[in-house]
């Protein structure tokens, strides 16, 4: 008990800690350490609260405990990323953006081909996708290739309407500057039509990119190899070593939230000019 | 209205039509493995016999939409809520849906109280929107699915098991959407209005009640319907590891077990026009909401 009190002692101090940071360290720094900082309190709380309530290991197990067996099973878990993140995800996710992008281009040529395709993408892209996750183990098998078919299926709606959106974000003005200079169709879509669309098509990029992860580890719920991170949760809780849950999840969060960093920084070298990106 | 028809419906009804005829085009092929299994050795199969079998299989690869439009409507019964003791209700597709629909309102609800609390303790404070915001992007970058057996798992010993743990697992969807939303809005009120609210001495409360929530409005509704279909990805997606038995995914999970491909397709079916009819409902329920207010159709604002 005294140490659950000593974790809430703890807690409001470092908020305090917190508020003073932010107070003193210019904006920039402010963005990265505060948040650090909270975050620590929060694993920190877990730990002291786990610890002092005397929390069974198979309902919550301390976050030293997942940290350690990220480092003693990182083999295993290795195996798994590959196979479940690189192979399923990535592939699907490449895949169907591509092939989405691919699709949009199309359409931005034919007027006809957009209006048919916006709203039925925007409603396509309100489904529970992820429930062809079964159909698509039958069609594809249990190996990886059923995976990335899944995430192929989820990403390319939100990725076609954001595209076609994109491609139409020029104006008419832009458009008859770049015809008195007597561009071809090809340096429109170049110089014109598809810096316009970045913002648009990394905003889809990054609607993908939880998507493909879920995608993913979803699939392997319904047939799987003997590996993989959605196969690995699902037998670990069965076995209650659920620190090894843990280590998977903590994993995929570093997977997400690394691509995701990825793709902001592409984000702020590409389209650097947009309002969005002003400091 | 003629133009109107061929601006906006002839091309979506084109794209549908050239979806179906390629849907019973694929089917020859996906199913025809079976049709030449079960043939005898020798069986010459001509083009129409191979036409009419792989349109006409009980367990085809893909299912015709003929096939499943026939199952929805055998499913679709209402003979739960009166025979509860006849041995059908359990295959209602209306009262699994309905199991699935209680998950996705309660996960919403839930997401519509976390969100836009979350949002305002972000626009009135500092500290939180420097600590907080980044951790809510990080949130939805963790796959919900490897955290949602460890929300059963947390949640069991305090009682709370059945409904509870799936509402919390779709919150974890829905109320990401509602923080962003809602935070735009309330910071989108214009500064010169702000000025005068101080010009009358208006109180906190006052200027939030009567300036920023009016203009957070047209934020949150847009805001809301995407949380809405995330919340009925996240009450899908919760039922997977959560041993249900009644719901739109536990169904796919047994339906897929046993390769029974035609009512997997009915439930996929009744999901999406679960999805499609909240969205639309919601719309509507906008629209009226926007009228009532009198602001301009939320449509023209980006989230």
């Amino acid at each position: 008990m005294m140490i659950a009190i000593f974790a809430l002692v703890l807690w409001g101090a470092l908020w305090a800690f917190n508020v003073k940071l932010a107070g003193w360290l210019s904006d920039r720094y402010a963005r990265i350490a505060v948040p650090i900082v909270f975050g620590l309190t929060l694993v920190v709380m877990v730990e002291l609260l786990v610890i002092g309530l005397n929390v069974s290991f198979v309902i919550l197990p301390r976050p030293s405990e997942m940290v350690v067996r990220l480092f003693t099973s990182y083999e295993m878990l290795w195996e798994d990323f590959v196979q479940t993140i690189l192979k399923g995800a990535l592939t699907g996710y490449v895949v169907g953006c591509s092939t989405a992008l691919l699709v949009a281009f199309l359409a931005s040529w034919s007027d006809f081909l957009r209006r048919g395709l916006l709203p039925l993408g925007n409603f396509v892209a309100a489904l529970p996708v992820v429930g062809l996750a079964p159909i698509m183990v039958m069609w594809f098998g249990f190996g990886w290739e059923s995976k990335a078919a899944i995430v192929v299926s989820m990403c390319f709606f939100p990725m076609l309407v954001n595209s076609v959106q994109g491609l139409a974000a020029t104006n008419a003005i832009e458009r008859d500057l770049f015809k008195t200079y007597a561009a071809t169709p090809l340096q429109q879509l170049g110089l014109l039509r598809l810096p316009a669309a970045m913002p648009f098509i990394l905003n889809g990029l990054k609607v993908c990119t939880p998507l493909a992860l879920i995608g993913a580890i979803v699939a392997e719920f319904f047939g799987s190899p003997f590996l993989g991170m959605g196969f690995r949760i699902k037998t670990s809780v069965g076995t209650l070593s659920l620190d090894l849950v843990w280590a998977e999840i903590i994993v995929a969060a570093i997977a997400g939230t690394g691509f995701f960093g990825l793709l902001l920084i592409i984000e702020r070298s590409l389209t650097f000019w947009h309002p969005s990106q002003r400091r | 209205m003629l133009a109107w028809l061929s601006r906006s419906v002839l091309p979506v009804a084109t794209i549908v039509a050239a979806i179906i005829v390629i849907w019973y085009a694929a089917a020859i092929p996906m199913n025809s493995m079976r049709t030449y299994m079960m043939a005898p050795d020798d069986a010459e199969i001509s083009f129409s016999e191979l036409v009419s079998d792989t349109w006409s299989q009980k367990k085809p690869q893909l299912p015709l939409p003929h096939q499943i439009v026939r199952e929805v409507k055998k499913q679709a019964t209402f003979s739960w809520i009166w025979k509860e003791k006849r041995r059908g209700y359990k295959r209602s597709l209306i009262y699994h849906t309905w199991v699935t629909l209680s998950s996705t309102l309660l996960g919403f609800g839930l997401g519509l109280v976390l969100g836009v609390s979350l949002s305002l303790a972000i626009v009135y404070s500092r500290v939180m929107d420097l600590s907080v915001m980044p951790w809510v992007i990080t949130s939805q970058t963790i796959p919900i699915i490897a955290i949602a057996p460890m929300i059963i798992v947390i949640m069991a010993p305090m009682g709370l098991t059945g409904l509870m743990p799936k509402g919390v697992i779709s919150m974890y969807l829905s109320y990401f959407p509602i923080v962003i939303g809602m935070t735009k809005g309330l910071r989108s009120s214009d500064p010169i209005l702000e000025d005068q609210m101080k010009t009358w001495s208006a109180t906190a409360f006052q200027t939030f009640l009567l300036l920023r929530l009016p203009s957070a409005l047209p934020y949150l509704f847009p805001a809301m319907k995407i949380s809405l279909a995330a919340a009925l990805v996240g009450a899908v997606v919760a039922e997977l590891p959560s041993g249900a038995r009644a719901g739109l995914g536990a169904r796919l999970l047994v339906f897929s077990y046993r390769s029974e491909t035609i009512p997997m397709w009915a439930n996929l079916v009744s999901a999406a026009i679960l999805a499609g009819l909240l969205v639309v409902s919601f719309g509507m329920l906008e629209r009226a909401l926007n009228r009532r207010l009198g602001f301009r159709t939320a449509g023209e604002v980006s989230s």
